[in-house]
């Protein structure tokens, strides 16, 4: 009994070494969104609370946790309270495969790339269900929306995936890394990189394709009849889903821990450092879009889906295959 | 082995628990959210077993896609109303058909796991040595070898059903306009322009 109480100690304290980092990146996160969105407006950002206004989104979550809670009258109580934490709960639980280095990860499992692949899936839910429980109009055309256009972007992202998975022939994701380590897959696989990148803003609601929270047409989407703390989980969750597609871009596209070139001096930064920097890179292209590109409109971005991205990366994958079945480079595995 | 026994039960528990709850829950929506707590449960089962990818395949499949689907109609068409004039109002028609596909299910549960009970080899007709590779490996030596004909079928079978599903829903609306993005990209100013002399009180007709 001692013994398992000891390993369950220790589990705890590794989680707990993982999330308080997590959480703590995600604020400073957004304020590095709202820092770039300001200065591609020639703005300041938030500068005023802390140095370089690093404190901003802290003091901003002191805020959200001393105003009230309103849940409306005719809300299903449940699952309104249940779905921000939902939200938050899967964007933080994806986390725990995610290999910051070789030997730096909580859970090393063999189908790690189909773990987040299914747990993004899971997403969804916490939208539709904030949505639908809270009993009103703008929030469950929101959260419709949201899920349509989730479940559709979602299709492409997984071909992309077989894609990498054709390249490497493991589904673990240290194993995806390692494959890396004479070409980032960025390279041959560049068009792939590109509809990831594209479908990731999608996936996770991110401008331009932040049609679930359209501002003009339906308020705030499914957040609408939300206050209070549990506006802020879903925010938090948002952002935590944004850093984690920006993680997987990075595993499965630019090595993911790798040094850039395996030399003298750049070899000896340490590994998760290469790693969060490639996490800031995509984070900094994320913010740069939301601030420059104009939103889709909702058939535009049904119809880049389903009739450009599906049938592309169909293709490509036909193609990778062909290449790699005629050169003979398919991964011959551990059998 | 106990925290095993202790897991197994836990979720086999929430299983059937949620299972009974789906078809006893008054609310439809309520009764979705039950039956995705069902499929969760018995995906973790899976993985409890080392199926790791079936139960993977589960998450994405029935938890991410079908169930979404699932819970879209409900929400959206007015099951509730439904369900009264099937079960309260006039006598139901479904209820036999409902019968005969659950004794068939029932049958096929009882062959299958009787014949497994019976002996081991009686349903696999594999000959794959399946011991130290990992799930994934196995399924794909197994799928793309001894069932590649079934497989290739199952997927004929989805894409038919499909395309049949697409054609029952067609239809083509007139007056919709379509935006074409080849036509707008390749206008230029010398056809998109036009100057007019306006004769005073006479309009000028313009063709868009």
């Amino acid at each position: 009994m001692m013994e398992y109480l000891q390993i369950l100690g220790n589990e705890i304290y590794k989680i707990l070494f993982l999330l308080v980092p997590i959480l703590i990146s995600v604020a400073m996160i957004v304020w590095l969104d709202r820092r770039v969105w300001g200065l591609v407006q020639k703005r300041k950002g938030p500068n005023v609370v802390g140095p370089f206004g690093l404190l901003q989104t802290l003091a901003d979550a002191l805020k959200y946790i001393f105003k009230e809670i309103i849940i409306p009258a005719s809300a299903n109580k449940v699952v309104f309270i249940l779905a921000p934490i939902v939200t938050m709960t899967l964007a933080l639980v994806a986390w725990a495969v995610i290999p910051m280095s070789e030997e730096l990860v909580l859970s090393d499992i063999n189908v790690g790339i189909l773990y987040l692949f299914a747990v993004s899936s899971l997403g969804v839910y916490g939208i539709i269900m904030g949505g639908w429980a809270s009993n009103s109009k703008y929030p469950f055309l929101g959260a419709i929306r949201s899920a349509a256009q989730m479940v559709s972007y979602e299709v492409s992202i997984g071909i992309i995936i077989i894609n990498v998975l054709l390249c490497v022939g493991s589904l673990n994701l240290k194993d995806i890394v390692l494959a890396q380590k004479d070409l980032w897959y960025v390279i041959p696989l560049f068009p792939m990189f590109v509809i990831f990148f594209i479908s990731a803003l999608a996936e996770t609601n991110r401008p331009p394709f932040d049609l679930p929270e359209a501002e003009a047409e339906l308020v705030a989407g499914y957040q609408t009849e939300y206050s209070g703390m549990m506006y802020a989980m879903f925010w938090l969750g948002e952002y935590a889903n944004i850093l984690l597609m920006c993680a997987i871009g990075s595993i499965l596209f630019l090595g993911g821990w790798l040094p850039i070139i395996d030399i003298y001096p750049i070899n000896i930064i340490p590994a998760p450092i290469w790693m969060i920097l490639k996490i800031l890179f995509l984070f900094f292209l994320f913010a740069l879009i939301k601030a420059i590109v104009p939103r889709y409109r909702y058939d535009q971005l049904m119809r880049l889906g389903w009739k450009i991205f599906l049938p592309f990366s169909l293709v490509y994958l036909i193609l990778t295959a062909s290449f790699l079945f005629y050169f003979d480079k398919l991964p011959k595995g551990n059998f | 082995m106990i925290a095993h026994s202790v897991f197994f039960y836990f979720f086999s528990i929430i299983a059937i628990f949620s299972s009974l709850m789906v078809i006893t829950s008054r609310s439809t929506v309520n009764s979705v959210f039950f039956l995705i707590l069902d499929f969760i449960s018995v995906g973790c089962l899976f993985i409890m077993v080392g199926a790791e990818f079936l139960g993977m395949i589960i998450l994405i499949v029935y938890v991410g896609a079908v169930a979404v689907l699932f819970l879209f109609v409900v929400m959206m068409l007015n099951v509730a109303e439904q369900k009264q004039s099937w079960f309260i109002g006039k006598k139901s028609t479904h209820i036999p058909i409902g019968l005969i596909v659950s004794v068939l299910i029932l049958l096929e549960l009882l062959v299958v796991v009787g014949g497994w009970k019976y002996k081991d080899d009686l349903m696999s007709s594999s000959t794959l040595n399946l011991s130290d590779i990992s799930n994934t490996h196995q399924l794909g030596l197994v799928m793309y070898t001894d069932y590649i004909l079934y497989f290739q079928l199952a997927g004929v079978i989805l894409l038919l059903s499909m395309i049949g599903a697409i054609l029952l829903t067609f239809r083509q609306r007139k007056g919709v306009k379509k935006q074409s993005y080849f036509n707008q990209i390749s206008r230029d100013p010398s056809s998109s322009i036009e100057l007019k002399d306006v004769e005073s009180n006479k309009g000028v007709k313009i063709n868009d």
